[in-house]
């Protein structure tokens, strides 16, 4: 009774520790999280730019051996971290095949390994929602005349809201990500410690009300990104917002 | 010289046959009916004069140049004509975005698409559903915008699918009234599949029936219902055959 009591004290005072921090504008606090959203942002975007292309090539095109790469990228988007941090470790160390660019403790190395991770999300996602389209719709590109590269914009306006759906999932992932972060980045204060490392090393060291506001930080941070994609989402959902170059509006050419 | 002619067509997915040796020439300016009952192959018959799928035998050629060529030259084809699907298969746009998408693919300057658009919506009587999202019409509008994309184009060749089997009477009016008048005013030949006689006979000049892949009677449209040379026509025309 005595320690869930304490347990909630702890909670309690976490939350006004949080509220404490972020009203006073602690520059350690936010210089962690400035990171975590460098860090987490970049492997997304990356993870986006590569995922979102292989994906929708991976879905259009037949080939040979498409199924089990297939099988693959969702297998990968269930990738262990720390395998990820330990390859990543490996890869990096000084004597590793890539030791020679210095990336390990990095900030770099701490997006490496998020947009390994990242990448298979965006790609899956992607793959999962251009399959989806009706294939009529493709067929009705193909019968207007559309080159290929028109086909795949007309494809990727198709699963425009899949297509947010994959970077709002790869965020997630990206900024909750903590055992190959610290394994390749090395939790260095000022460096490359950033929200979830942070939050580990406060449990550790018996400071549960600072590790809870920075969990009530992360946590917000998640918040306010979802809530700003979902609202993004649901504003290509609704409306026509199709402005690749192949279709041109009348009606914007009017108002133009 | 016939604008599409068909040699020894066929078309098998795995070990099924679903178009057989197929003759068959469409002549400029003419509107063909192709009649039969479900599955005997009518929409692999329109996608294969559609150029959107490839002959497994024989050849299919169009204004005398032989489809037997590359993803490029194909393209460029496909550009001289249109295609209705059953289902209309509109994209994710508004009802006057998708209209423009084939002036678009065809290098169309903006003055000659907005021209364009705004004769077919006025022809197929969408002028007020021009900013709808298309996903929001019903059927019948879907499939009314769906023609007018097909139409908005000016092709030499409009291949219909089944283009009414989900309108209402008004609907599927106005899209039989636009494809005569694209025939007669622009001289676009015209294949329409369809499962009912009457639109055949509203339409056509000719009809064709297709059972189980191969096409077993072509006549002028009145003669084919009026007295059937084939018994498999005749039975479906009579309303015996499903």
């Amino acid at each position: 009774m005595r320690g869930a009591l304490s347990g909630w004290d702890v909670i309690i005072s976490g939350v006004a520790k949080a509220v404490q921090l972020i009203l006073s504008g602690d520059p350690t606090v936010l210089q962690i999280t400035f990171l975590s959203i460098v860090v987490s942002g970049t492997a997304t975007l990356l993870g986006a730019l590569i995922g979102i292309p292989l994906g929708t090539v991976t879905s259009l095109k037949q080939f040979k051996g498409k199924s089990a790469v297939v099988q693959v990228v969702n297998t990968l988007t269930g990738l262990p971290p720390v395998v990820v941090g330990l390859v990543l470790y490996l890869v990096l160390s000084n004597s590793g095949p890539l030791g020679f660019l210095r990336l390990l403790y990095t900030p770099q190395a701490m997006m490496l390994a998020q947009l390994v991770m990242v990448m298979p999300i965006t790609m899956s996602i992607t793959i999962s929602s251009v399959s989806a389209i009706d294939p009529d719709v493709r067929e009705a590109a193909m019968s207007l005349g559309a080159s290929p590269l028109d086909e795949t914009l007309i494809m990727l306006n198709e699963a425009r809201v899949g297509l947010l759906t994959s970077v709002v999932v790869g965020f997630g992932s990206a900024i909750s990500e903590v055992g190959a972060i610290m394994m390749v980045g090395g939790n260095l204060l000022g460096y490359t410690r950033v929200l979830t490392g942070a939050i580990v090393l406060l449990t550790n060291q018996g400071e549960f009300a600072e590790a809870i506001a920075l969990g009530i930080i992360l946590l917000s941070l998640a918040f306010v990104v979802n809530i700003l994609l979902t609202i993004l989402r649901s504003k290509f959902a609704g409306t026509s917002s199709y402005t690749a170059s192949i279709l041109v509006s009348p009606a914007e050419s009017r108002s133009a | 010289m016939p604008l599409v002619e068909m040699v020894n067509v066929s078309k098998s997915y795995g070990t099924r046959a679903v178009v057989k040796h197929v003759g068959l020439k469409l002549e400029e300016g003419m509107i063909l009916a192709l009649m039969g009952p479900n599955g005997s192959g009518k929409t692999t018959l329109i996608k294969l004069a559609a150029l959107l799928t490839r002959p497994s035998e024989g050849s299919i050629i169009f204004d005398g140049v032989n489809t037997e060529c590359g993803d490029g030259k194909l393209r460029q084809l496909r550009r001289r004509m249109s295609v209705v699907f059953q289902r209309p298969a509109l994209f994710d746009v508004s009802v006057e975005d998708n209209v423009s998408v084939g002036l678009s693919t065809r290098g169309n300057d903006e003055e000659r698409i907005r021209t364009k658009v705004e004769d077919v919506l006025t022809r197929m009587e969408l002028t007020d559903l021009r900013g709808r999202r298309a996903r929001t019409l019903s059927g019948g509008e879907a499939q009314r915008v769906s023609v007018a994309r097909a139409l908005a184009t000016e092709p030499e060749l409009l291949l219909l699918d089944e283009p009414t089997a989900s309108s209402d009477p008004r609907n599927a009016s106005i899209i039989e009234r636009s494809v005569v008048e694209s025939n007669a005013n622009k001289g676009t030949t015209v294949l329409i599949a369809t499962h009912n006689p009457h639109q055949a006979k509203r339409l056509a000049t000719e009809t064709a029936f297709l059972f189980e892949g191969e096409i077993v009677e072509r006549q002028s449209t009145g003669a084919l219902f009026e007295s059937p040379k084939d018994e498999r026509t005749a039975a479906y025309v009579s309303g015996r055959m499903a």
